[in-house]
């Protein structure tokens, strides 16, 4: 059906190199994410496996088939844009149906076709607008209803939610992921955010300066992070990272501590005083400055009562203590 | 603008411009609405007299008008169809990344630079000169017998020359809409299956619709009143074969000296630049409020 195989992929522009060497494997019908900071190379990988860029060196394989050389449109791939890109001359319904007019589809299977997509993403009220009469939710919609018709063998998603308002970004990522366990179709998904990541992803891919941090699954990413970079990454607030005399009891050169973590005590570990305190109600984040470490993130749940300058004792859970050598790898 | 205050302002200051551009227009047309009711020839001066609608009616009955009102349009039309074509794939053209770049487009952009007499006696004289022009000279080089442009075709020739001159104008525009087409659409267009022709006629034109539009309409403006380009090569001739609306409103006045009947057709010559904005407005006006 649609896995995608990349082996030693390399990408230059100029005598840039943006990607070195990445050999990945995206099994059929998974969901990956490539996450990373920005300029990390996420989007050219991408659009390496679309074919919008020539390789510079390595093989793509789609089914097992080479596809290095192959024109875009024949990868049997679909792509939906962070622009959206749709076509503002047409309506709804011809943004939506123009892949099986390319096609020379007969009438009958392009009408249900676009009728189908219509239903699944809520748009049939729409299919004689124009993009321009709709709001960012719904076009974005229709370029997910482009990309469907065609049946391709893999989504491909260029971070497509990063135009929207917060509220619309939680609605659309539950659809996307609906979408996915509906139609089982390979995706590859493109965001810098690590929660979009860790909501969708069956697998997720954290690249950094054109380099694979680490590929696993997010629980695997969260509890067990390879390297200083995914353990920073990935989890929101970012993981405390501590040096000095205090990793040095622990037998590391950095260890690392979730803010989720730790526990409050009245004669804990660490003794500071908070400085700023953020009431979520579900949850209070507290950014606490310890003698003799820094300032550390403490996430307790629950509403609790502390206010800027108060002291407060602090007790990390040992089992969740992340050991880094001095080159940054997970000891 | 917003305020009140600040849209008083705005109409005070704009209105010394306003009221100079009024009393432009609004002299000459009133003195050329006056002179083609009026008896006026410059060789009876002194004898004015008012005739109705007498100018009106010689205008009309005069053979040559409806020449030169068909010479009109087709002028217009020739010119507006080979610079809109001929600019948008030009415009394609100059589109591609290629070396030198810069330079090509400068060159390319340089016809409209030429004043158009020049520009007229250029190619009269070293194109389509039968005897010595190049045109000629391909011609005899392949065996052919030379045309002989201004009295064979004259009428094309004069479309070729003024179509040459506008070809920048409707390239230059047509090649800044292009460079506005976003990238991602037309990548888009390309996974979906779209090949270079149907990105073409589904994606790039209609994307330069607009553009089209603008063009067509600014061009007619100038186009509806070519005058240097027939009075340096043919003068209207042969007969009325190049005659247009402007150059037979030249030969009554300032060859006739019949000014009285060179304001109807000055008159009639606004009204028909009217009616063919209006049109225009019509057809494409819908392109521009979108």
């Amino acid at each position: 059906m649609g896995s995608i195989t990349l082996e030693h992929v390399n990408k230059s522009f100029g005598g840039v190199t943006v990607i070195p060497d990445i050999s990945l494997e995206v099994n059929d019908g998974e969901f990956v994410v490539f996450v990373g900071p920005s300029g990390c190379g996420k989007s050219t990988l991408l659009r390496l496996i679309a074919g919008l860029e020539d390789l510079s060196d390595g093989t793509i394989r789609i089914d097992g088939a080479d596809v290095s050389k192959t024109l875009p449109a024949q990868r049997k791939l679909s792509m939906v844009f962070q622009s959206y890109a749709l076509y503002p001359h047409m309506s709804v319904r011809g943004n939506i149906a123009f892949p099986l007019k390319m096609e020379k589809a007969p009438k009958e299977r392009m009408d249900a076709a676009v009728n189908d997509a219509a239903r699944v993403l809520n748009l049939t009220d729409y299919l004689d607008r124009k993009p321009r009469q709709l709001s960012g939710g719904q076009r974005q919609r229709v370029a997910i209803g482009r990309a469907i018709v065609r049946q391709p063998k893999a989504f491909l998603f260029d971070e497509p939610l990063s135009n929207l308002d917060a509220a619309l970004r939680v609605n659309m990522r539950l659809e996307i992921s609906e979408l996915h366990k509906k139609l089982k179709t390979t995706m590859v998904y493109v965001t810098h955010d690590q929660v979009e990541a860790m909501t969708m992803a069956d697998r997720i891919v954290v690249l950094n300066a054109g380099r694979i941090e680490q590929y696993g699954t997010p629980i695997e990413l969260y509890q067990k992070p390879a390297n200083l970079f995914v353990a920073g990454f990935i989890g929101s607030p970012k993981m405390n990272f501590i040096e000095g005399k205090e990793a040095d009891t622990f037998g590391a050169a950095t260890i690392g501590i979730r803010p989720e973590h730790f526990t409050i005590s009245d004669a804990g570990r660490w003794t500071g005083t908070v400085g700023v305190a953020e009431h979520l109600g579900s949850d209070t984040f507290l950014y606490v400055d310890v003698d003799g470490i820094g300032q550390v993130t403490v996430r307790a749940s629950g509403e609790l009562p502390f206010a800027h300058g108060q002291t407060i004792s602090l007790d990390p859970i040992e089992s969740r203590i992340y050991r880094f050598d001095a080159q940054g790898q997970a000891m | 603008m917003a305020t009140r205050q600040t849209q008083v302002a705005a109409r005070l200051m704009m209105s010394p411009a306003v009221l100079l551009l009024l009393a432009w227009m609004i002299v000459p047309l009133s003195m050329t609405l006056w002179f083609s009711f009026q008896r006026y020839n410059l060789l009876m001066p002194g004898m004015e007299y008012f005739t109705g609608l007498d100018n009106y009616r010689y205008f009309f009955a005069n053979p040559s008008f409806w020449a030169a009102l068909t010479n009109t349009l087709v002028l217009v039309g020739g010119v507006l169809a080979i610079t809109l074509i001929g600019g948008t794939l030009m415009a394609l053209l100059l589109d591609q990344p290629m070396f030198g770049q810069g330079i090509v487009r400068l060159l390319v952009i340089s016809p409209f630079f030429v004043m158009p007499t020049v520009s007229a006696l250029v190619w009269q004289n070293m194109m389509m000169n039968p005897v010595y022009g190049l045109f000629s000279y391909i011609a005899r080089v392949f065996g052919v017998q030379p045309i002989d442009w201004f009295s064979q075709v004259p009428l094309f020739s004069i479309i070729m020359i003024v179509a040459w001159q506008w070809l920048p104008f409707a390239t230059l525009i047509l090649l800044t809409a292009l460079q506005s087409l976003d990238e991602e659409q037309r990548e888009a267009a390309g996974m979906d299956g779209a090949g270079p022709i149907p990105l073409f006629f589904y994606i790039i034109l209609p994307h330069l619709a607009r553009a089209l539009t603008v063009v067509m309409l600014i061009q007619t403006i100038f186009l509806l009143s070519i005058f240097a380009e027939i009075f340096v090569t043919t003068g209207g001739g042969p007969g009325t074969a190049t005659t247009n609306l402007t150059f037979l409103i030249y030969i009554q006045s300032l060859l006739q000296f019949d000014v009285g009947l060179a304001s109807a057709g000055g008159i009639v010559a606004v009204i028909l630049a009217n009616i063919v904005a209006i049109f225009l407005l019509r057809i494409v006006g819908k392109n521009l409020d979108a």
